[in-house]
């Protein structure tokens, strides 16, 4: 569904992706998983057209979409829930949902569209209750709820999700994570970028791991969860690293 | 006629100079909220709503209310054309860069006025006749009335647009973060675009509506602008309700220091208020100071 090849990405002088390529098939969970800094917002940022490669392409169903721009990727049906959940402060709840569709208005009836909305607020109840309340009054948790919420009314084939775990409280990872999994089932084919590699490695069919712009590993996400180097370098070192910080 | 009519007289038409400030006011805010930078050409937006309509109502001898949305039009289409022509193609998108260029254009768009109506003030008619209408012994006239009504109308249509529509929804959207807009498939620059055309046909309106009271002339902007540049720092910039309260006050304390005090200092009344802001509260009236979250 989703091919890159060999692209190179750059922010300013910094050359941020080296040679990369990947692939993603439909309906296929993939984590991206990588220490801070390795290129994986970059990465996700390259595919929706925010910062574009300088070289190498990315096809989308077949289509080269490495030179366009964000509006028109989001219109091939590839959405991005960038990191910092960047939502919109001072709108509503609903107003953000809204805007999540805001290309479909056009070209789809309201009821398509209000089917989604209340698709999105079964999945999180709690933006139902909060429909009204301005997005930037929401904690961490319901914002990146509402974030995910906002892209899913784009009723994108590819879903780019940018660290949706960080900074949450577990049992919301938890239900953040099981909201990934079923939109898996109902057919929307996932990009998952993690710092949480354990939580991501869990629910993903395959992974590839990000090492200054690179990729150095990828397989089957089963496989790469018992990998030692993994352990070593992502689930171990992690684990320790959270212990002595509290 | 007692000091009661008097003060009453003044402010009656403080809020009705006020309501001009007050559409300036909005025009600047609405391309600052998309863009974030300071248009100086709403000075001509201004000018040209009055000269517009003198051109097609007394040169051209259109019906009043057929030259009124000609004008008004003609306004939104210049607008759009600037965005289209010089602030997109700019190579610097860098707010300083973008500020110049429109300093530029408001000179030049000044100098093309000048070489195309001359330098003398021209007349345009009131809307409705001339006739004092008398309110608890102030006298005001129809054109008053205009002003407020049409105002008024403004701000219930700004209102419904940005609350309602799903393109101001996506306007408010993009001005409170470009990137996010964009990742939702806006369009920004359709954003700006549309911003620059609604500031323009704004600022045309708040020309022509004044004009048959003050005449209109190829500088009336620049007054009128700087005023309304004022009125949105006192309201808090960026926000269209202190864009509203911000130039009703800062008209009525100006009538009130003219009348009461010299009508010399008229326009340094204006400025010491803007200045006492700046002093006191940066953010204005009804500012958030810095609304951008970290």
């Amino acid at each position: 569904m989703l091919n890159i090849d060999l692209i190179n990405t750059y922010y300013g002088q910094i050359h941020a992706l080296k040679d990369l390529s990947l692939h993603i098939e439909k309906e296929e969970i993939v984590a991206l998983i990588g220490s801070n800094g390795a290129g994986k917002s970059t990465l996700l940022n390259t595919v929706s057209g925010v910062t574009p490669p300088r070289t190498g392409s990315i096809r989308f169903n077949k289509t080269e979409i490495s030179r366009r721009s964000p509006e028109k990727i989001v219109a091939q049906g590839i959405v991005h829930v960038p990191e910092g959940r960047q939502l919109f402060g001072p709108l509503t709840v609903f107003e953000n949902l809204e805007l999540g569709a805001f290309l479909r208005f056009s070209r789809e009836s309201r009821k398509d569209i209000e089917k989604d909305l209340r698709y999105v607020m079964e999945l999180f109840p709690i933006l139902k209750e909060r429909r009204e309340q301005k997005a930037g009054t929401l904690s961490g948790g319901e914002q990146q709820m509402l974030s995910i919420g906002r892209a899913i009314m784009g009723r994108p084939q590819l879903m780019l999700l940018d660290e949706p775990s960080l900074g949450l409280a577990p049992l919301v990872v938890i239900e953040i994570f099981n909201v990934i999994r079923k939109l898996q089932e109902d057919r929307t084919t996932i990009l998952l970028v993690e710092q949480n590699a354990r939580a991501a490695l869990r629910i993903a069919d395959r992974a590839y791991v990000l090492e200054t712009g690179r990729i150095t590993m990828e397989g089957n996400a089963k496989v790469l969860i018992e990998d030692e180097g993994v352990k070593k370098a992502y689930l171990g070192n992690d684990y320790r690293e959270k212990r002595r910080r509290l | 006629m007692g000091i009661y009519e008097q003060i009453l007289q003044f402010v009656l038409t403080g809020l009705t100079i006020g309501a001009i400030y007050a559409l300036v006011a909005l025009g600047f805010n609405i391309i600052h909220n998309a863009t974030g930078i300071v248009n100086f050409v709403q000075c001509e937006f201004v000018t040209l709503g009055g000269m517009m309509m003198y051109t097609y109502y007394s040169l051209l001898g259109i019906p009043l209310i057929l030259s009124f949305f000609l004008s008004m039009a003609t306004i939104i289409l210049l607008g759009a054309l600037i965005e289209r022509g010089p602030i997109r193609a700019a190579r610097s998108k860098a707010i300083i860069v973008l500020v110049f260029i429109t300093i530029g254009l408001s000179s030049t768009i000044r100098g093309t006025a000048l070489l195309a109506w001359g330098p003398d003030n021209v007349p345009l008619p009131s809307f409705s006749g001339e006739n004092v209408i008398r309110i608890l012994g102030a006298a005001i006239l129809p054109q008053h009335l205009w002003i407020f009504g049409i105002t008024v109308g403004v701000v219930i249509f700004l209102q419904y647009f940005f609350h309602r529509t799903l393109i101001g929804k996506a306007m408010r959207a993009t001005a409170v973060n470009r990137k996010a807009a964009s990742l939702m498939g806006i369009s920004v620059n359709r954003m700006v675009l549309l911003s620059f055309a609604m500031s323009g046909g704004i600022g045309a309106v708040g020309g022509m509506i004044i004009a048959p009271i003050t005449t209109s002339s190829y500088d009336t902007g620049i007054m009128l602008a700087l005023k309304g540049f004022s009125a949105a720092i006192l309201g808090g910039y960026g926000n269209n309700a202190g864009a509203v309260a911000g130039g009703l006050i800062l008209g009525v304390l100006e009538s009130l220091g003219a009348g009461l005090i010299s009508s010399k200092f008229k326009n340094a009344f204006a400025f010491l208020i803007l200045l006492l802001v700046l002093f006191f509260k940066p953010t204005g009236l009804l500012g958030y100071g810095e609304s951008e979250r970290v």
